[in-house]
């Protein structure tokens, strides 16, 4: 009797771009969000001197 | 201060890593392996997941998209910005999945049967939703024409949804019975089941992770948005 279809480079290439695609949207968030926290910083401390002037 | 990161949001978080593990054991451990298709059929779980989450991130902008023309408070075309970014990210997941399955299945990577095609319009048409923004400075403005976008372009997702059921198709219907030209069906045994219910729990849980995450980053776009009119006025 034939047995299941050798299909398992196809279910590694699946699971690969499953888990690489969420990896990468989670890093994105991630610099995202570092970058607005440090444009915030920026932008405060400006709002501060120009408060002192 | 506001950007600290809630507690509850930490705990999810967890929750999402630790189910998301253990829906993996299950995948690879647990349910068994089909008969015909071999490993790729355990592609489905996450292809079928992935689709269902997608939707409903489309499904939330349609949501916020109505309750932002109603009550024109911006918090509303920042959930509609999540929606549509993690709708998209899920969809993406759903057709390259998709694509990787057929290949041994099918025997090809594409074919324009009208479930890839009605995917594909739907993720393009998400895909304009973000670029086009980009390129409106007034944020009442981006915002209105955001919900007004959203609502238009959700007619694209009952339309993916229903295109292999109302449509001669030979992708497989998991739910509800579908074409008999459709090609790579299969039964679900019980474990084959539980594990298919818990993917979309698991996806479930873990797109309110990544919406929660994705609308405390459009908060803090809006606060330095806001500084910098403040600063610039």
């Amino acid at each position: 009797m034939e047995g299941p279809a050798n299909t398992l480079n196809y279910f590694i290439a699946g699971y690969v771009v499953i888990f690489g695609i969420m990896a990468g949207y989670v890093t994105s968030l991630a610099v995202r969000w570092n970058n607005l926290k440090q444009d915030a910083a920026v932008l405060e401390e400006l709002k501060e001197k120009e408060g002192e002037k | 201060m506001a950007d600290k990161k809630p507690g509850l949001l930490t705990g999810l978080d967890i929750l999402s890593v630790v189910l998301l593990l253990v829906v993996t054991g299950m995948v690879f451990f647990y349910a068994p392996l089909e008969a015909v298709m071999g490993a790729v059929q355990k592609v489905f779980y996450f292809h079928v997941a992935t689709g269902w989450v997608g939707m409903v991130g489309f499904l939330l902008a349609l949501a916020a998209g109505i309750a932002y023309l109603r009550t024109k408070d911006m918090k509303w075309d920042i959930a509609g910005v999540a929606g549509v970014e993690i709708g998209m990210v899920f969809m993406l997941i759903n057709i390259i999945t998709g694509s990787i399955w057929a290949r041994p299945i099918w025997n090809t990577w594409w074919t324009w049967d009208p479930r890839l095609t009605t995917a594909t319009i739907m993720e393009l048409v998400y895909a304009a939703y973000l670029m086009l923004r980009q390129g409106l400075e007034e944020p009442e403005k981006r915002a209105r024409f955001g919900a007004v976008y959203a609502i238009i372009g959700f007619i694209s997702v009952p339309l993916t949804f229903l295109s292999i059921r109302i449509f001669r198709t030979i992708h497989p219907v998991v739910i509800g019975g579908g074409d008999p030209g459709a090609e790579g069906s299969f039964s679900m045994t019980p474990k084959m089941l539980q594990t298919f219910m818990f993917s979309l729990v698991v996806f479930s849980v873990l797109a309110v992770d990544l919406i929660w995450h994705r609308i405390r980053l459009g908060k803090l776009g809006e606060k330095v948005e806001a500084l910098k009119m403040e600063l610039e006025s």
